[in-house]
């Protein structure tokens, strides 16, 4: 499972006839510092999430288990919405980036 | 999933019979906003795109799941036609 944001949505009329009435999302893969990372890709939803929040994702053939007994062709599904993230990096990625920061200006380890 | 667009299509003749009847096309990944991403997949058509058009991509045994694609050895299949992406 990965950690992602929606960035987006995508529209389609004409489709595999299993995957009719299922959202799909534009997700941007984050990292444990909720930073960006890797391509955007389009992930059905099955949780509600909206623009912009904090999601995780699940890849490959486990992307259908949520539409059991359905088996709709899809290989990235958003499955929960994020509340929380704790440990250290997630905590240092609330501060502000190193490019923000004045030359010489030393940030804590994360 | 990933959007690409359709720039081609593929014959064969010589290949496995449970390919037979199947359209193959030629799609280049793209990103969201539209700029074009390396490398080119080989995809089996499940809803009847054609060249030109911006499509949604499914990969691995995830495509095996589109219509009359079941135990079809493909790892890549078109399974939507897109309308618009609607960047936040």
């Amino acid at each position: 499972m990965y950690l992602g944001r929606v960035v987006g949505s995508v529209w389609s009329t004409v489709k595999h006839p299993h995957i009719t009435g299922c959202r799909m999302l534009v997700v941007q893969p984050l990292t444990p510092e909720l930073r960006d990372t890797g391509k955007q890709l389009i992930c059905a939803d099955t949780t509600g999430a909206g623009a912009g929040e904090l999601i995780y994702w699940v890849r490959g053939k486990e992307a259908t288990f949520p539409f059991l007994p359905d088996e709709p062709p899809f290989d990235t599904t958003i499955v929960g919405i994020v509340d929380e993230v704790h440990g250290k990096r997630a905590e240092a990625a609330k501060a502000p980036a190193p490019v923000h920061r004045k030359a010489g200006a030393r940030r804590g380890k994360g | 999933m990933i959007l690409a667009r359709v720039v081609g299509t593929v014959v064969a003749t010589r290949k496995d019979p449970r390919l037979e009847g199947k359209k193959l096309l030629i799609i280049k990944p793209v990103s969201p906003d539209g700029k074009e991403e390396s490398g080119y997949v080989v995809s089996v058509d499940t809803v009847g795109s054609g060249v030109g058009e911006r499509v949604i991509a499914v990969a691995g045994s995830s495509a095996r799941m589109a219509e009359g694609c079941k135990d079809v050895p493909i790892d890549n299949a078109i399974i939507g036609i897109i309308d618009e992406v609607h960047l936040d």
